[in-house]
């Protein structure tokens, strides 16, 4: 059972006291997209084995969403981060690096 | 036959004013109206009649005796004006709980994930109390907590469950 | 009658206490034992050997080890809700007046008719069950399984609800050491130094693990390392608290024994502990492995360990004459221990071709026989040892020679406990010296932090020395995985490894001879380590096995997964206090108890309970259905609608929010109105339904479907802090700060005019659709005008404090009119009369809006909101979408809710096409007549067509298609 810690109000919390929210940083396709995008943003969802970014409300606590990097596979948490951010921030970026020197982020960094 | 861990209490009377606002911008403002410091991050500020706890980051309860809402109510509305912001009567949302006595602690610890030695003299813990959304702090000689009316029957039963005559957690 | 036990020693024994006779019951007998005895060693003194029968082939067997890996002497204990099966005898304390039966065996211990599966062995190989019940497949059904059923499973199971109290609790410490003996409580030490909670748990009643018994000074070390832990205030120290199982980032489950088998406490008789550390310390020492040698299960075969067990710490001889079997050093010691306690020792048979340590000397030097290079081909006794036949450990077991003997002690080497340090993902090497697995320090279970959390200490990392005599020299143990090694079928055939499964050294060997390569398919073909043993006794010597049979190293062919828990946890104890009332919450509104006092039939939803109807005597639940409803639409009725959903949006970009939110315009709704609103998921589904009242100029109440209240305010945040977080909104949860009541039924203005108010009622000032705030019956309420039934109806929302105080007073001044409570069943039914939709009923999560007819309730102007983009895919857009309509039954008969119409033909799968279903179905009391409401492919334009509806029984109903609107299509009476 998973133990994160809340970016929002500091408490480390455990999964009972957290609701899962499924992958993060998903970009929302409205009423123009095109079929494929608005079904990749439905149901595509990523399902590595390593570094994923999750969605979780801190639900039994402050009752705010906030991001987690995690590795699926050992468990590792690198960080949590605001929810309000369209990619990691760097902090959490270079925090994956240093556990994990070989990982590749998955989007183009605008910033 | 012994005592059991805590007493456990039903209280009434208190008035209770759910405040979101952006607390950086209306901080000083809320303080003035509800007469009590702004609370730090996951704390709870008193002054014996009243208290003001931090429950989001956007978000503070008042809690004060029920004669007082309305009055309470007026001044934040006042005072917020002009500011994004919602202040809410919820006094009859809720139950409240008082749990004193020597091992007060040990009934949280049966019904929270919470680290109760983790929590500063004056934390406030959301947390769940089994298997209902619950929050507590500490009140001279153990801890009050607060959940939903609806739940106050299933509260005061597993509250009273863990109070159990002889069940205190220290080693025996 | 009182007598002192045959096999009891005149001296010794440091964990009883004789001046304490404690009286118990086995199979019917009365027998005494003292105070501080484990069950087995109580029926040890009293001279009872034979402990249980086996599960296969229900051989007698006694009790083979003294601790938590017992796989023999397990036993019912207790009687009525108190029973309990499978209670391990080494490990239960001794308590007066208990009473304890023997499992496995019918009609009784000793003779027992399952036996005959014994001498029918040979027919029971490894895979026997897969093999024989395939055919004739009918079979299976009407006779093997029952049998199979009536034999299969360890002990049964209680017949009555059990009557203790559990609990459970949350620790939270930096360290937590697993294990009592001396390396978790010198690693107790090291840990408490540094400063941070620590909390060390002992499986057993006594501290010290296996050093008062096999160390000199044992019990001084352990009693000084107590009192410098005990004088730690950030150390806590908890006995009979077993750790069964670790999880992710240091989750610990343990079980504390608080009043075990003893009600007479009044506290909770164990208690779940769930403990969060941020390292773990596995001091949980190692077990002795068993010798495979033909006929090891004879009673009176025991580990080494367990024989200087029962001698030192309960003073009793498991028998008179003993011969130890070994292939290591560790075992002389229960040779000398024994002499010592003054038992005969015979000989000490070693399979290793010298034995030159320290204490192999000092056997001798006690003029011990010591047989080099030698094994057992074999244990004479049926039910009892009666002696062993000896033989060259390196041939294929012709006779050396025979002692007599009626206890053997045998020690085939030591495995660490590695369980805790496997659970969670921990991996072990292999220890070529030791013929050992032991945890791997480089691949440690990782913490939060992607740092190894867990760290094995003493004998469970290997050290299998740390116990006893450092200073005594031993030779190394010698791998013996079969004795005989070049043994025969037929001495093969009785080598037990798996004592509890009755799994032998053959059936191990067949498996890998039919081809089963992988040690996780062998151990389901043979069922080796199965139920309680988990890998504790048969693991290393099972795979060693197979490994020899399969030619490759035991490494390669590795361990069975280890799995939580290490010894069986009740489920009472998991369920803790979640039981009866507590089992879960149960939401009751602010007029709960008056629905209870005058006689509400319950209906749960969600975890609210609401009155369904409220039968009076001599009406069943749905003739009260029935009269509430005719009330209501004749008179008055009441509904306690309090559990609906009302969440507060306030803000300047509120209304922007809604609008995404619903699909029709809620930011064009005037202040002081009500609108009806949809919200669909960003898949397009309809997932609730409300009335939104706009309040102020930024602020909105949006009422939620009951149940719906904290998943709609959890959707609304979800979309405010994760998508559209630079829109200024606030919302909060006030569903349990009002009691909302329905006041429905053509006289409802007529009543409400009655009590004492501020608010117009008229339908001038208050029409259809708006809401207006003042006092009712000298209580702050608002009132809104919106209607579920059809009916002229008030909704009125007050303090949920004042909630009952209001329905009391309804109810006083409508008593002459016969204002009625109505419940769930009589809401449903009369929304159904009108056509309305129920989230739930007409809608299941895969229809659309536009399924229903509600294309109204959908904004064309809006670009966007939640489930629009969803809407336009081409299936949900598809012509052939079953839609809504109402259903006439032909023969007057309700057509069961969730009937199937067919349609001509069948699909790929040879079934009968579907073109509908039923989804609400009632008698309508206002219409005196069936109706219902389905989703039917183009229902719409199929007006007065008939379709079927086929029934279980193979009857046949039919509906015709109908308008959904049964009742008052012109809505004049929601004006009263």
């Amino acid at each position: 059972m998973l133990i994160l810690t809340c970016p929002c109000c500091g408490v480390t919390a455990e999964e009972t006291e957290l609701h899962p929210g499924g992958e993060a940083h998903l970009e929302r396709i409205g009423p123009g997209g095109s079929d494929a995008a608005f079904e990749a943003y439905l149901f595509a969802r990523r399902n590595p084995r390593g570094v994923h970014f999750e969605r979780w409300r801190h639900a039994h606590g402050c009752g705010k969403w906030f991001l987690a990097a995690r590795d699926t596979a050992t468990l590792q948490v690198f960080g949590t981060y605001s929810a309000q951010t369209p990619h990691p921030p760097a902090q959490i970026v270079a925090a994956i690096r240093r556990a994990r020197p070989d990982w590749q982020p998955h989007w183009t960094q605008a910033e | 036959m012994a005592d059991a861990l805590a007493t456990i209490t039903r209280r009434d009377g208190f008035g209770m004013v759910t405040i979101r606002a952006d607390l950086d911008r209306s901080g000083d403002a809320i303080a003035e109206a509800a007469g009590l410091a702004i609370p730090g991050v996951t704390r709870i500020t008193s002054d014996g009649s009243r208290s003001l706890g931090w429950m989001s980051p956007d978000e503070l309860l008042l809690i004060l005796p029920a004669a007082e809402t309305g009055a309470a109510i007026a001044a934040l509305t006042g005072a917020l004006t002009g500011e994004h912001a919602l202040v809410v009567d919820v006094s009859d949302a809720r139950a409240v709980f008082d749990l004193t006595g020597p091992h007060a602690g040990d009934v949280i610890a049966k019904l929270s994930p919470a680290d109760l030695d983790a929590l500063p003299a004056d934390g406030l813990r959301r947390s769940r109390a089994a298997q209902t959304a619950a929050a507590f702090w500490r009140i001279e000689g153990g801890f009050r907590l607060i959940g939903f009316r609806s739940t106050a029957q299933y509260l005061d039963l597993i509250l009273r469950n863990a109070a159990l005559p002889g069940s205190q957690l220290a080693p025996r | 009658m009182t007598h002192t036990p045959s096999f009891r020693l005149a001296r010794g024994g440091r964990l009883i206490d004789r001046a304490r006779q404690i009286p118990f019951r086995f199979d019917g007998r009365h027998l005494r034992g003292l105070q501080g005895d484990t069950l087995a060693s109580a029926l040890l003194a009293n001279g009872q050997m034979m402990m249980g029968r086996s599960f296969k082939y229900h051989r007698p067997r006694g009790p083979l080890a003294s601790g938590a890996e017992e796989p023999n002497a397990l036993f019912g204990l207790g009687q009525g809700g108190r029973f309990e099966p499978n209670q391990r005898a080494t490990t239960t304390a001794l308590l007066s007046g208990m009473v304890m039966q023997s499992q496995n065996c019918w009609p009784s211990l000793d003779a027992d008719i399952g036996a005959v599966n014994g001498w029918l062995s040979p027919m029971f190989p490894a895979g026997f069950y897969y093999k024989t019940f395939i055919h004739p497949r009918a079979f299976w059904k009407h006779l093997f399984e029952p049998v199979i059923r009536h034999s299969a499973g360890l002990g049964r199971a209680p017949s009555d609800p059990d009557p203790d109290r559990y609990e459970q609790a949350y620790a939270h410490t930096e360290t937590v050491v697993v294990g009592g003996g001396i390396a978790g409580l010198t690693a107790a030490r090291e840990a408490a130094r540094a400063g941070g909670r620590v909390l060390v748990l002992e499986q057993g009643p006594v501290w010290g693990g296996r050093t008062p018994v096999d160390h000199r000074d044992g019990q001084a070390r352990i009693e000084a390392l107590l009192a410098d832990l005990g004088a730690r205030p950030n150390v806590t120290l908890r006995r009979n608290c077993m750790a069964t199982g670790l999880y992710d980032h240091g989750y610990l489950l343990a079980r504390e024994a608080l009043a075990d088998h003893d009600p007479d406490q009044g506290i909770p008789r164990q208690r779940l502990w769930r403990i969060r550390a941020r390292q773990v310390v596995t001091a949980t020492g190692a077990l002795e492995r068993p010798l495979s040698f033909a006929m090891n299960d004879v009673p009176g075969v025991m580990l080494a360990s367990a024989v200087r067990d029962f001698i030192l710490d309960y003073g009793v001889a498991p028998g008179r004459r003993l011969v130890v079997v070994t292939n290591n050093d560790d075992a002389y010691r229960t040779a000398l221990i024994a002499q010592e306690a003054g038992l005969e020792v015979a000989a000490i048979i070693d399979a290793r071709p010298r034995a030159g340590g320290d204490l192999a000397q000092a056997a001798r030097a006690a003029n011990i026989p010591v047989l080099t290079g030698t094994g057992i081909a074999r244990v004479r006794g049926g039910r009892h040892v009666e002696g062993v036949i000896h033989c060259d450990q390196s041939g294929e077991g012709r006779p050396t020679g025979a002692i007599d003997c009626d206890v053997v002690a045998m020690s085939g080497g030591w495995s660490p406990v590695v369980h805790l340090y496997s659970h969670c993902g921990g991996k072990l090497i292999w220890d070529e010296a030791e013929a050992m697995f032991r945890p791997d320090p480089a691949r440690p279970p990782l913490g939060a932090d992607g740092q190894g959390n867990v760290t094995a200490t003493g004998a469970a990392n290997g050290d299998l020395r740390c116990a006893g005599d450092l200073e005594r020299a031993e030779d190394a143990t010698m791998p013996v995985w079969c004795m005989p090694q070049n043994a025969p079928y037929k001495l093969r055939s009785k080598m037990w490894l798996d004592f509890q499964n009755d799994v032998k050294v053959s059936d191990v060997q067949l498996a890998a001879r039919e081809g089963y390569a992988s040690v996780e398919h062998t151990k389901r073909y043979t069922t080796l380590g199965m139920a309680t043993d988990q890998g504790k006794l048969s693991n290393i010597n099972g795979l060693a096995v197979l490994s020899e049979a399969l030619s490759q190293p035991i490494p390669q062919t590795g361990t069975t997964t280890f799995r939580p828990p290490y010894t069986p946890l009740t489920l009472a104890t998991i369920a803790a206090d979640a039981r009866g009332d507590a089992f879960q919450p149960l939401r009751r509104t602010p007029i709960h108890d008056w629905h209870a006092r005058n006689g509400a039939a319950w209906e749960p939803v969600g975890q609210w309970r609401r009155p369904y109807s409220y039968p009076r005597a001599g009406e069943d639940r749905h003739a009260a259905v029935n009269r509430e409803i005719l009330a209501v639409r004749k008179g008055v009725g009441t509904l306690d609608a309090s559990t609906l959903g009302k969440i507060v949006v306030r803000g300047p970009d509120a209304g922007r929010f809604l609008d995404m939110l619903y699909t029709n315009m809620m930011s064009t709704l005037p202040v002081g109105k009500c609108r009806y609103g949809l919200m669909c998921s960003e898949n397009g589904f309809l997932m609730d339904d409300g009335v939104v009242a706009r309040l102020t100029e930024d602020s909105w109440l949006c009422h939620t479907t009951t149940g719906g209240a904290e998943r709609i305010h959890g959707h609304m945040e979800d979309w405010l802090q994760c998508e559209w977080w630079d829109w200024q909104v606030y919302t909060a949860n006030l569903t349990e700060q009002y009691a909302q009541i329905a006041v429905a039924g053509p006289k409802a203005r007529a009543l409400l005019e009655r009590l004492p108010g501020s608010i117009d009622l008229s339908q001038q000032a208050l029409p259809f659709m708006q809401w207006a705030e003042g006092e009712v019956a000298g209580i702050p309420a608002r009132i809104y005008r919106i209607s579920f039934s059809g009916e002229l109806s008030y909704e009125i929302a007050v303090p949920a404090g004042r909630g009952l105080d209001l329905w009391e007073r309804l109810h006083e001044a409508g008593h002459d009119m016969g204002i009625t409570p109505y419940g769930t069943e009589a809401m449903h039914v009369m929304r159904a009369e009108k056509g309305f939709i129920m989230i739930g009923d007409e809608t299941d999560g895969t229809i659309i809006p536009q399924d229903l007819g509600l294309g109204w309730a959908i904004s064309k102007k809006k670009a966007d909101y939640i489930g629009k983009r969803a809407q336009s895919r081409s299936f949900m857009t598809d012509r052939a979408r079953w839609q809504l309509v109402g259903l006439e039954s032909l023969d007057g008969r309700v057509i069961p809710d969730g009937a199937y119409a067919v349609d001509a033909g069948s699909n790929a799968n040879g079934q009968r096409k579907m073109q509908g279903r039923v989804t609400s179905s009632y008698h309508s009391p206002t219409l005196d007549r069936p109706i219902a409401m389905a989703l039917v492919r183009h229902g719409p334009e199929r007006m007065g067509q008939v379709l079927d509806f086929p029934l279980p029984s193979g009857e046949v109903m039919q509906g015709r298609i109908c308008d959904p609107v049964f009742y008052d299509r012109e809505g004049g009476r929601l004006n009263g």
